[in-house]
Order: structure tokens, then C-alpha cells, then sequence
């Protein structure tokens, strides 16, 4: 019979393996594209599948001297933080109107910009391909970050909105009573309090923009194409082709990765602090 | 007065730097990714050390993505590609519509003629060639010399598919990690029903008879799709549904597949000792036959075309007859060996005894070429031009969800009957969608 606290213990190191399992679970993706990515491609396709083998760098070589990463890498950059910050200075405005001065129609007006998520792509790929085509925007980073912006915009009003909410409207109420102008709400009272709910909306609009693949494969040739575009190029129809794959992959994800795991302690401290929570 | 001079140096360097910048005619070339093609991007330095008024971009894609890119932008004129990377299915089709530009008036030491027959119709439409050949394919069978030998097999120039499965039921030993057989099945058309309509044809089935009315409720069709469901499941690796090119050349090539029927564009792969185990032990035979070898082997050609929306034509010319050429070919024999010189387009190719004893695969690919006829591939009268496809507009999508009922069969979710139940109703549905009647 186990006693109260070794029954404690036991849990606790029961939830930590749950946690550990679960952790592993979803990370093994990433780790078996990291393994495969030093594998021959003849290692890469063996079954069943190899976890020791001797390591190869011949795969980040051969994308070293075929394509031009540091190009398609800045697109990426330029493009995921160019519609993140746009998409920001549209969505907090619109967040803020809805979340304090709430009418008949806010709920139904969310529910409308949802219900744009819920149409395939390759519905409107036609008019706006044509679009882009007169605007002159095909293979521009500018386009890009435009569309972006529109795709993740209801994503970004909803998340921030979820956040404006929670806040009490006294608050702002008591800043209004000192004089401050609704920009000064805004920019001095509403913003600070809501940081960390900000920094995860960033986060999750950078992370949809860089891994957004659909649109950067079909509106862009050479000029503009990111990261997602320079993976496509690697899948071939006839030829072994998962190793450079698995390594171009590596590169691609590898800067989204680095940005996310430095900007986690900024995350969590967002969240934990503020005047609400 | 030092200073105006320094202001107009600096003017007129910028003025110059921008002429010669603009004097460059840019070139995009939209392409797939495989051994020949990415070759040809690299080797492609020489062209613009040539032709120093070009410069050439690339955008390389998954076979399908560039496809589904290809279309949209020649469709809406989109002009963001001056060369493209189509096949023996576009050409015609897109070629009728006005959206290629016709390849004519092309230098007299091009040498047209030397690109086979076959090869020049499949690219062209009402006898107007749309499109040059980079590489040509047709389908044969490969099979692992080592392992017939040792069970007193013999493998003859063309097989019957009766005589396929029984080599298959001999060799099949799954507890030994040694498979009888390897077919695609991998539903898509350029997938599973490019090998099952070239099966069909020798089994004297067709997709469309003279009235374009589909043909699967036929017994041919129904020996056809039962004949291959049966020797897949039974003498195939397990979850054979999903394999496609790439898994079979991986299972051929790790030596798991005794026999294997593909496209002849393999041969480089399968002899290839830094990606082959088994690169001394394969042999060569025609593509199997059953009661007809009439379209027993598929054509398919990776072609370059220039779209009319395209605003560099001539430098896109100038560069598409450079990367087809016999020239072409002279490179890549001196820089990456005579083997890998693009394949299945050109006479003159099979012509050089070099290339012949480099490529023990040549003479097998220049055979199944020349037996390829795309204007007579059925035993019965067709309507339709095409092997292992219907070079209509149509194709594409009935394919595609007849070859999803196939895959189903072979993965034991359908009956045979069902599929081609469900084959013969989709596909006069959307023939009739078409008003062809």
C-alpha cells in the first residue's frame, strides 16, 4: 500500500513520462527529417528504416551549389514579418471596436470573416491570379504580403478580439476619464495590458505565413518565391529524391525554429504578466 | 566645376549600368525536377556564357504543382514563364488552342528530322510542332537476371502477362523480403492508369469506342483489372496502392522486386551502381503483351515549349533549340559521360555505338520507342491519339478518379465489378458533361 505522498510522487512521475511521450510523439517528425536529411538517398529509402548509419553532408552540399537558399530565405523573412505587421495594424483597430463597442452585428461580422477560412484556396486561385496579373503583382513580394495578410487577418481579429475581452472595460473607462484620446487607449493602456495575447498572435501569423505554400507556389516564379517554394522544387517525379528533401526541409524550418524557441521566454512572460492576469 | 564633372561621371555610370542591365532579355523557365532536367539547369552556364544578352531563371516544381502552375498561367495569359516544361498530353491540346507558340524557321543544323516520328506528332497538333523534346520515354519490363537464373527461368524478348505471373508466382518470396512482382499502383493518371491503360491495350480494351462512349463495362476491361488486381495482391510487396514510380524504383533497387514494368527513362537508375544494389543483375525485355502487343508500351515525352504570352520569345527560342539540340547532347556526354545524354528523342542518339555499350538499357529503349505509336495503339478502332492516355482535354480529370477506383480495388476497399461500375458511370457522365454526345 503506497502512502499519500509516494502516491504523489508516482503521479508526478507518472504525468512527466505522459508529458515526455507526448513531447517525443510530436517532435519525432522533425527529428526523423534531420536524421533522413544525412542519410544517401539509397539509406533514406531502405526498409526497413535505418537509425544508425554513416552520416553524409553530400545532401546541404548539393543544395548549396543548385539553389540560392539566402535568396528564397530573405523572401520568406520580408514576407512573413512584412504581412504580420500589416495584419496587425488592421486587426487591432478592428479587435478593439468589436471587443469594447459591441453591436447587433459584431458577432455575426466574426462569424463572416471566419466563414472565409471555410472556402478552398483553389476556388478563387483564377480571379486572383488575374488580379495579380493586371495589378502587376505576379512575383512580387509586395503581392505576396498582401495575400497573406488577408489570409491570416480573420485569424489574427478573432485571437486578439479573445483577448480585448477578457479585459474589463473600466479599465479603459479610467483612462478615458484622464483624457486619454482613443490612440492613447489604445497605444498606452490596452496594448501594454495585452502583450503576451499580441505576442502569440504574431507568433502563430509568422509561423502560417512562412509554412503558407499554396499561394507562394502559385502567384510567384523566380523574384519573390520563399522558402516553401524552394521545397517544392526539391519532389521529383522519377529519381530518389527524400534525403535532399529531408535536408532542404531542415533548412527551411530551421529559422522559424531558432525564432521561435529564442522568443518562447518573451511568450510565456507575456502571458503570465499584465494588470488582468 | 569638379563637382558637375564628378555629378555627370556618376550620372552617366548609372545610366550606362542600367542600359546594360535592361539589354539583358530575361528568360523564366518553369521546369520539373529530376536528373536530366537539373543537368540541364546546371550545364546551362555555358548557354549564357553564349548568349551573354540572356539570362536565364528557373522555377522548379513537383511534377503536378507545376502543372496546376502551368495552366493558370497559360490559361490567363499570365506571361510569368517564357519556357515551359510540358508533355506528350499538353502539347496537341494546349498547341490547338493558340496557346504555344508554333516551333518553326528552327536552325537548319537543328536537324528536326533526327527527332523521332512518334516523338514529333505527339508534340504537335494538326501537323504543327508546339514543342521540342528533352527527353523521351516509353515503358519495358526490368527484371533481376540473378534470381530467373537460379529458378531455371528465361525471360523472353516480349512476354505474355500469363507468362508475367507465372514468373511472379515462382519468385515471389515474401518471407525472404523478395517480392515476384512491382507495378505501380499509386492512383493518378500519369500513375496507376498509365500502366493499367497500356496493360489494357494489350488485352484489346479501349478507353472510348468510335462514339467516345466509354468502354469499362467491356470484358476487357474487366479481364484487364481483374488480371492486375490479382497479380499485385498476390505476388506484389504489401501496400503495393500506394506505390508509384519512386517506391517500386526503391524496392527494385534495394533488390526486393524480381521483376518490375515501368517507364524505360529507369534504366539509367536501376544500372547505376551508386544507387543500385542489384546495378549488375538486371536485364531488359519489351513491355508485356496479351492479346495484342499493339500499344504494349507507352510514349511520353518531357517537351519544352514557349507560351505565346510569353515577351522573350526569340531569346526563349534561342535557348529551347540549345537545350534539345544534338550539341546539347555532345555536352553532357563530355561533362557527366555519354550514359546520361538525354534519352528516347533523337536517332542519332542510338546511332553512337558509344552510347549504346554505355547504356546496356539503350537498345531495349530504342526498341520499345520505335514500336510506340500513338495514332494506332488499340486493337479495336479509337477515336482518340494516345498510348497510355486520350489526348483530350477530358483526360486529365476522368483519369485521375478512374485510376482512385483501380487503387481502391487493389486495396480491397471495392470489387473489381464496382470500380468499373463506378469507372464506366463517372466517365460518361463527364464525357456527356463535355457534349461530346
Amino acid at each position: 500500500m503506497l502512502s499519500l505522498k509516494q502516491a504523489r510522487q508516482l503521479q508526478t512521475v507518472l504525468l512527466g513520462l505522459l508529458a515526455w511521450g507526448v513531447a517525443l510523439l510530436i517532435f519525432f517528425p522533425i527529428f526523423w527529417m534531420v536524421l533522413t536529411s544525412f542519410k544517401t538517398e539509397i539509406d533514406a529509402f531502405s526498409t526497413p528504416p535505418q537509425l544508425f548509419f554513416s552520416p553524409t553532408l553530400e545532401n546541404y552540399l548539393q543544395i548549396d551549389s543548385r539553389s540560392d537558399y539566402f535568396h528564397f530565405a530573405w523572401n520568406s523573412v520580408v514576407v512573413s514579418f512584412g504581412s504580420t505587421l500589416f495584419g496587425m495594424l488592421l486587426a487591432v483597430p478592428a479587435a478593439y471596436s468589436m471587443a469594447f463597442f459591441e453591436s447587433k452585428r459584431t458577432k455575426s461580422t466574426l462569424l463572416w470573416m471566419l466563414s472565409t477560412k471555410m472556402l478552398p484556396p483553389v476556388g478563387v486561385l483564377v480571379p486572383i491570379y488575374l488580379l495579380f496579373k493586371d495589378s502587376g503583382l505576379l512575383d512580387t513580394k509586395v503581392g505576396l504580403v498582401i495575400i497573406y495578410t488577408l489570409i491570416n487577418l480573420p485569424i489574427m481579429v478573432w485571437m486578439i478580439y479573445t483577448y480585448f475581452k477578457e479585459i474589463p472595460k473600466d479599465i479603459l473607462e479610467a483612462a478615458r476619464l484622464d483624457g486619454a484620446t482613443a490612440t492613447q487607449e489604445i497605444t498606452q493602456v490596452l496594448l501594454p495590458i495585452s502583450k503576451g495575447g499580441l505576442a502569440s498572435t504574431v507568433l502563430l501569423s509568422l509561423i502560417l505565413s512562412w509554412n503558407e505554400a499554396f499561394w507562394s507556389l502559385n502567384l510567384t516564379a523566380s523574384s519573390a518565391a520563399p522558402l516553401t517554394a524552394l521545397v517544392a522544387s526539391y519532389s521529383s517525379p522519377e529519381g530518389l529524391f527524400w534525403a535532399k528533401l529531408s535536408a532542404v526541409s531542415t533548412l527551411a524550418c530551421a529559422p522559424i525554429l531558432i525564432f521561435g524557441w529564442l522568443s518562447q521566454k518573451q511568450l510565456v512572460r507575456g502571458l503570465s504578466f499584465g494588470a488582468v492576469k | 566645376m569638379k563637382v558637375k564633372l564628378i555629378h555627370t561621371l556618376m550620372a552617366s555610370t548609372l545610366a550606362f549600368s542600367s542600359l546594360a542591365t535592361s539589354a539583358a532579355t530575361t528568360v523564366t523557365i518553369g521546369t520539373v525536377n529530376n536528373g536530366d532536367m537539373i543537368r540541364m539547369q546546371e550545364l546551362s552556364d555555358k548557354f549564357e556564357k553564349e548568349n551573354p544578352d540572356i539570362k536565364l531563371e528557373w522555377v522548379v516544381l513537383e511534377e503536378n504543382v507545376l502543372r496546376q502552375r502551368l495552366t493558370t498561367d497559360i490559361a490567363t495569359k499570365g506571361g510569368q514563364l517564357d519556357v515551359m516544361t510540358i508533355g506528350m498530353y499538353e502539347a496537341p491540346i494546349w498547341g490547338e488552342r493558340g496557346w504555344l507558340s508554333v516551333m518553326d524557321n528552327l536552325p537548319a543544323d537543328y536537324d528536326v528530322n533526327d527527332i523521332f516520328p512518334s516523338v514529333r506528332n505527339g508534340l504537335s497538333a494538326n501537323g504543327t510542332l508546339f514543342a521540342l523534346p528533352f527527353y523521351s520515354e516509353s515503358s519495358m519490363t526490368y527484371y533481376r537476371k540473378d534470381l530467373f537464373s537460379d529458378a531455371g527461368l528465361s525471360m523472353p524478348e516480349r512476354p505474355t502477362w500469363n507468362q508475367i505471373r507465372d514468373f511472379a508466382k515462382a519468385l515471389h518470396k515474401p518471407e525472404q523480403d523478395q517480392f515476384g512482382i512491382c507495378l505501380h499502383g499509386k492512383a493518378g493518371w500519369g500513375e496507376n492508369m498509365a500502366l493499367v491503360t497500356t496493360m489494357a491495350n494489350t488485352f484489346g480494351a479501349r478507353w472510348f469506342n468510335e462514339s467516345w462512349h466509354p468502354e469499362f463495362n467491356g470484358s476487357e476491361w474487366h479481364e484487364t483489372v481483374s488480371f492486375y488486381v490479382e497479380l499485385v495482391s498476390k505476388y506484389g510487396p504489401p501496400g503495393a496502392s500506394s506505390n508509384g514510380f519512386n517506391e517500386n524504383l526503391a524496392l527494385f533497387n534495394s533488390g526486393k522486386c524480381a521483376m518490375w514494368m515501368d517507364a524505360t527513362v529507369a534504366g539509367s537508375f536501376v544500372t547505376d551502381t551508386s544507387q543500385s544494389k542489384v546495378a549488375d543483375k538486371v536485364g531488359f525485355a519489351l513491355f508485356p503483351k496479351q492479346v495484342t502487343d499493339k500499344g504494349a508500351g507507352w510514349l511520353w515525352s518531357w517537351a519544352l515549349a514557349i507560351p505565346v504570352s510569353s515577351d522573350a520569345k526569340d531569346a526563349a527560342k534561342k535557348f529551347v533549340t540549345w537545350a534539345t539540340s544534338k550539341e546539347y547532347s555532345k555536352i553532357v556526354a563530355q561533362e557527366h559521360g555519354i550514359a546520361n545524354v538525354p534519352p528516347g528523342s533523337r536517332a542519332s542518339t542510338y546511332e553512337n555505338q558509344d552510347y549504346m555499350k554505355a547504356a546496356p538499357f539503350a537498345a531495349k529503349t530504342l526498341q520499345s520507342m520505335d514500336n510506340a505509336d500513338p495514332q494506332n495503339s488499340t486493337l479495336k478502332p479509337s477515336p482518340y491519339v494516345g498510348v497510355q492516355f486520350a489526348a483530350i482535354p477530358e483526360f486529365q480529370s476522368i483519369a485521375t478518379q478512374v485510376g482512385k477506383f483501380v487503387a481502391g480495388a487493389l486495396a480491397g476497399k471495392m470489387s473489381v465489378d464496382q470500380a468499373l461500375k463506378n469507372s464506366q458511370s463517372v466517365t460518361e457522365r463527364e464525357m456527356k458533361r463535355a457534349r461530346y454526345y
